[in-house]
């Protein structure tokens, strides 16, 4: 949606009628644009899942669950509370982790972008640790933490700092000089300058990491529940492998793809209210 | 003796993959209190390091550069900066933006809040003062980075091509705007242009410069009374002017390309 925005900015911009001075037509016709898209969402959806039926119906495989079984499904997790339970433990593991994650890795990207030394000290690890998955530390995780809660919110938090940190990072260093001239030339000494302008300029990449963060929870925290979990949508989804019932598997894929996309809406909802300032949006 | 602004033996050399640049060179200026000095140059003749030097951004190589009878080391609320991408926070409104650096003097809330309301309408964007960078034009947003800069009642205003982004309509309302505004409050202004006629429409003196190595070439002084009007634009002694000036700036590109 933002692409389409920013391609019609783009044309605005070139139209070479506009009166000099004369605000740009900002959201002109993106009412005409964006219904027959929220159409197409809706039929790719019903055209999906119609897809998935067919398939399960003329695959002649007993185990291929159709939609029915599913919602089947859903109900009977619903009805006996197991369900509810297994997703909470989920979630409560991934904010745990995530929350940890992004309040650490936002200071220490801070750090790195502000300080040289900060820098010199922390990048080589991030850069190594980034190119090792998560999962890969779990053996050794498991040595020293257990196979508890601690060994599981570890390897979360170490998903969610690792894709957060550089983003921060990142976003210091974008820092427009010329802002940071202009606050300088005013009077600001250098903490007032990383206060009220670093900080606030780099916002927009922290955003940008800290929802590649909670992607990066997500995808950890089913993996994690391999490691001996009680409750948990990924011990859920192994232990119904076990017993072949498919449909069981597809409510956990379900559930942890629309948790992950209301997270990372509410995400977006705050990252509008904290950086709408921005001129491309 | 009574200079606002003194570059005293300039020189900014700068280390390159290419070699040494030599951005200026032994260059001396006096700018005495409420002058409007232009700077006009082909590009690479040094005009923003001389901006720079004076606003505190860069260190002279030798020679030293004082302001208000004190040498520069720093960057200082007493001398004004007006970047030419207009380096507004975007995140601040106008009026915030306006306050910054009041903000930064510990000035109290409803004090500021009238002085910041007062530059903006000085500027004409009174109206404005709850805007949003993103949702001001080009010329606006360039206007409240004045009216920001004033507010913090610097002795000097410097102005780095300030309407070089701008298209030829705005810009003349900007240059009438611009002098309005100073002549009501008064600085001792240096302004940077590649614009001819811009430089000598708003210049109390207009200096050339020339580059390789960057150094002043010629200081052309402009007579012509203040307010200047759109007549004055029109008249002999401005076309006369501008030629002299254009002289200066084209004859030493054509040098350099020789």
């Amino acid at each position: 949606m933002t692409d389409i925005k920013a391609q019609m900015e783009a044309v605005s911009i070139s139209d070479g009628s506009r009166a000099p001075g004369a605000a740009r037509p900002k959201s002109q016709g993106k009412r005409g644009r964006d219904k027959p898209l929220t159409w197409l969402y809706v039929t790719t959806l019903v055209l999906g899942i119609a897809i998935w039926w067919l398939g399960a119906l003329l695959g002649n495989n007993v185990l291929a669950p159709t939609p029915p079984q599913v919602v089947e499904s859903f109900i009977e997790g619903f009805s006996d509370g197991s369900l509810l339970m297994n997703t909470w433990a989920s979630v409560q593991r991934v904010l745990i982790g995530f929350v940890l994650g992004v309040a650490v890795a936002i200071p220490a990207g801070f750090l790195m972008g502000w300080y040289r030394w900060a820098r010199g000290l922390l990048e080589p690890w991030v850069q190594f640790f980034r190119t090792v998955p998560p999962l890969a530390l779990i053996p050794l995780v498991i040595v020293f933490l257990g196979i508890g809660e601690p060994a599981k919110i570890f390897v979360i938090f170490l998903a969610a700092f690792l894709s957060s940190v550089l983003a921060t990072f990142q976003g210091v260093r974008n820092v427009d000089v010329t802002l940071i001239n202009a606050a300088r030339v005013l009077g600001a000494g250098d903490g007032t300058i990383f206060v009220k302008v670093v900080i606030p300029a780099s916002l927009p990449f922290i955003f940008v990491g800290t929802r590649v963060a909670l992607g990066a929870a997500w995808a950890t925290v089913v993996a994690s529940e391999l490691i001996a979990a009680a409750f948990g949508l990924g011990r859920m989804m192994q232990s119904a492998s076990q017993f072949l019932d498919t449909p069981r598997i597809v409510v956990g894929i379900i559930m942890i793809g629309l948790l992950g996309f209301v997270m990372d809406r509410l995400l977006l909802l705050l990252e509008r209210k904290l950086t709408g300032w921005q001129e491309t949006r | 003796m009574n200079s606002m602004i003194s570059v005293r033996g300039v020189s900014k050399h700068y280390e390159t993959a290419r070699g040494l640049v030599r951005s200026l060179e032994n260059v001396s200026l006096e700018v005495e209190q409420g002058e409007f000095i232009t700077l006009v140059g082909p590009s690479g003749c040094g005009k923003s390091t001389m901006l720079n030097l004076m606003a505190g951004l860069l260190e002279p190589t030798s020679g030293e550069v004082l302001v208000d009878g004190k040498v520069v080391t720093g960057p200082g609320p007493d001398r004004g900066v007006i970047f030419q991408q207009y380096a507004l926070f975007p995140w601040l409104t106008a009026l915030q933006n306006v306050e910054f650096g009041l903000r930064l003097q510990h000035m109290k809330k409803t004090e500021r809040r009238e002085l910041a309301q007062h530059y903006l309408d000085l500027v004409g964007l009174g109206e404005f003062a709850h805007a949003l960078p993103k949702e001001l034009s080009g010329g606006m947003k360039q206007r409240c980075a004045i009216a920001r800069a004033y507010a913090v009642q610097p002795s000097t205003l410097l102005m780095d091509e300030p309407f070089g982004a701008l298209d030829a309509l705005t810009r003349v309302n900007m240059q009438e705007n611009l002098l309005e505004t100073w002549q009501q409050e008064r600085r001792t202004a240096v302004f940077i242009t590649h614009d001819v006629d811009e430089a000598v429409f708003l210049a109390t003196r207009v200096v050339v410069m020339s580059p390789r190595p960057g150094r002043i070439s010629e200081i052309i002084d402009v007579p012509l009374a203040y307010p200047r009007t759109e007549e004055m634009r029109l008249s002999p002694e401005f076309a006369e002017l501008r030629a002299r000036v254009w002289r200066g700036v084209h004859h030493h590109a054509e040098e350099d390309a020789a």
